[in-house]
């Protein structure tokens, strides 16, 4: 059950320059999975709505979440969300959205695809979510390829990643890894991916819809499922501020919009017009 | 207070308010377009104790809406150019009313249309529709054609209310909008044609800036901000409208509290909407309606109708 809730700061630290590593203890951890959201609110009642931030991992108690993200100026919500300490409290409502829906992707029986090659990508502020899904996939037995595109040489996240999948880097300045984006790196894998699981900026997830649509037409399928973003009020359903163009008539909608914060942000690549 | 019998408790205090023979268990409703048709909400809130839910507009077919971004926070409010996005008035008799008909609240549709014949359209197809009221949005500022258009021009929304009202089998709330030089008129037109209430403020046109980009926040340029940075402009209009018609108000725009509520309410609103705040406190209605009967606990009031426009 969605709530709004008051969650208290386990620790939080800096990374890199600009970007939060925060743990927070709240009982919604226990119903959390990847790529699913919360809203977190800052105590400046001049800034009303939540700020949406993706689960990048779910304590191995299932009793704190762990939230990495970037301060995007000085005095915006972020940066107010940077400064709290261990010990204060922070309200968030959640858990949002549907995430990387296992069944969805994998079909029942997630066995059978034990041998799909799985490939998870993410870019820039769209590693965190990447973690939870590792670490999920991993606990199904299934050790995925993780692909992470930075700017520089500033990572996060890499050695976490590490220990629930195989590790590849790209870097646009060419500093670490393959120069360029993910999708580089992608182009010069051995066994080319069934499945992807990303999230990351839309030139790279454009990328992707646009790689495995041509994959598909040259006999090779590969599903792509993709976490989209976009301003949000509500997170919840009800403003339909958040949508997405989708292919099909949205059943909820009955035209071709779907709501991020509820049908998605994961979607199959196929179903949305990006 | 030392005398017990004295002591106001809730199962005394009478928090029913009547608007056009329509009686409410209490005066918190949900405005329109910020609580879907309630379901969204149902995980945070009993919708049984609400007044009222208040349904996002529905037209006589689906409307996509306007491009994203739809939303933009800015200081104490935010703005929204959503376009009336809805999935049309057959699609809406089938799943929104039997859902909202499962819960003890009244039922309000809020009604939009490009032209008085859509209007129609809605207003006809709702006729036998288990529906308790009409919200008539003449007033939405994110649309092209229609809507505000009727909202703006006492000729035009005298003919639309009078139109509607000559279809309307339930009660019909004109709702206004706060982007006009002066309110009252349209608050006498909405009366003289029939309107067996009104409601305001629908939001204030308004612009957001993205210094970074370069362009607009909202891809439809403007937007109707909402909040609590737009109250004292409501409360004020809500006032000036209860001195100029006798028809009951339904009071909107930036309420966060109990005391906010009760400003609209001593200021001649009968009934009141909560709309942005929902998304910052889904709890707010709920925490709205307890706060009203604690001040009037507090202040001994047993009837809310004594705190009905008794500030003059
Ligand atoms: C589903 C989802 C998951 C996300 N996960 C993460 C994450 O894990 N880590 C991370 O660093 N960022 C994430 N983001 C982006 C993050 O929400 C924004 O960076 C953040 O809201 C900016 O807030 P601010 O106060 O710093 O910026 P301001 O510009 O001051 O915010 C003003 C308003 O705009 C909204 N806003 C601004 N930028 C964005 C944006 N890019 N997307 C959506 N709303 C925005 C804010 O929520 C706020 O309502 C996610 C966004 C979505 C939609
Ligand atoms: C996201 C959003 C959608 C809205 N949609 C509608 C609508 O469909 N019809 C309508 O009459 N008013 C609509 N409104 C206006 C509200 O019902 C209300 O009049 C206004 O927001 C002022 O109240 P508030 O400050 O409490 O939000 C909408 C407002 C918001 C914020
Ligand atoms: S943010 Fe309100 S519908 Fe998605």
């Amino acid at each position: 059950m969605k709530q709004k809730v008051k969650a208290t700061v386990v620790s939080q630290k800096e990374l890199v320059k600009g970007i939060f590593d925060l743990w927070i203890k709240t009982d919604l951890a226990k119903e959390a999975h990847c790529g699913q959201f919360i809203g977190v609110y800052t105590k400046d009642s001049s800034k009303l709505l939540p700020r949406p931030i993706s689960i990048c991992e779910v304590s191995d108690d299932f009793d704190a979440l762990r939230l990495v993200y970037r301060v995007t100026a000085e005095n915006s919500g972020t940066d107010l969300i940077s400064k709290l300490n261990a010990g204060d409290e922070v309200e968030i409502i959640g858990i949002l959205g549907n995430g990387y829906i296992f069944t969805d992707i994998f079909g029942e029986s997630l066995e059978k695809s034990m041998d799909s090659n799985v490939v998870l990508l993410g870019g820039g502020i769209g590693i965190p979510p990447m973690l939870q899904a590792a670490k999920e996939l991993s606990a199904h037995g299934i050790k995925p390829t993780v692909i992470v595109g930075y700017r520089d040489s500033n990572m996060f996240l890499n050695q976490d990643l590490t220990r629930y999948g195989t590790l590849l880097i790209a870097s646009e300045d060419g500093s670490v890894g393959t120069k360029g984006n993910v999708m580089n790196v992608v182009d010069k894998l051995d066994k080319k991916p069934d499945i992807i699981m990303a999230c990351g900026p839309m030139p790279m997830l454009r990328a992707i819809k646009n790689y495995a649509e041509a994959e598909c037409e040259k006999g090779h399928e590969v599903s792509a499922f993709i976490s989209l973003e976009e301003r949000m009020a509500c997170g919840v359903g009800a403003c339909l501020g958040c949508v997405a163009k989708t292919k099909n008539v949205d059943e909820h909608s009955h035209v071709n919009n779907t709501r991020i914060c509820t049908d998605g942000p994961v979607f199959d690549a196929k179903e949305v017009e990006i | 207070m030392s005398n017990q019998e004295n002591v106001l408790n809730k199962d005394i205090l009478n928090t029913e308010v009547t608007i056009a023979g329509v009686t409410f268990k209490n005066p918190v409703m949900t405005a329109s377009g910020t609580f879907g048709s309630g379901m969204e909400y149902a995980d945070f809130v009993d919708l049984n104790r609400l007044g009222a839910v208040v349904t996002k507009g529905v037209a006589n077919v689906p409307w996509p809406g306007n491009p994203t971004p739809r939303v933009a926070e800015t200081y104490g409010g935010m703005l929204n150019a959503i376009g009336l996005q809805n999935p049309g008035i057959d699609v809406f008799c089938k799943r929104d009313i039997p859902f909202l008909k499962k819960f003890d609240t009244k039922i309000i549709v809020n009604v939009c249309g490009k032209s008085v014949e859509d209007y129609l359209e809605v207003v006809d197809r709702l006729a036998d529709e288990p529906v308790d009221m009409l919200e008539i949005n003449v007033s939405c500022p994110n649309v092209k054609e229609g809507a505000i258009a009727f909202g703006q021009n006492e000729d035009a929304l005298s003919n639309i209310t009078k139109e509607i009202k000559a279809h309307a089998k339930q009660p019909v709330i004109m709702k206004l909008s706060p982007n006009v030089t002066d309110i009252t008129k349209m608050a006498k037109a909405a009366e003289a044609a029939g309107a067996d209430a009104i409601s305001l403020i629908n939001t204030i046109t308004g612009m957001k800036i993205d210094i970074n980009r370069r362009t607009f926040a909202l891809a439809n340029k403007t937007g109707g901000l909402s909040g609590p940075a737009i109250k004292p402009v409501a409360v004020r209009m809500v006032y000036q409208c209860a001195q100029a018609v006798n028809i009951p108000i339904i009071g909107m725009g930036g309420i966060a509290t109990a005391e906010d509520a009760l400003e609209f309410i001593m200021a001649g609103a009968t009934a009141v909407s909560v709309g942005a705040m929902n998304f910052v406190n889904p709890y707010t209605t709920i925490e709205v309606a307890d706060g009203i009967e604690k001040f009037m606990i507090d202040k001994g009031v047993k009837d809310i109708k004594e705190l009905i426009g008794c500030v003059k």
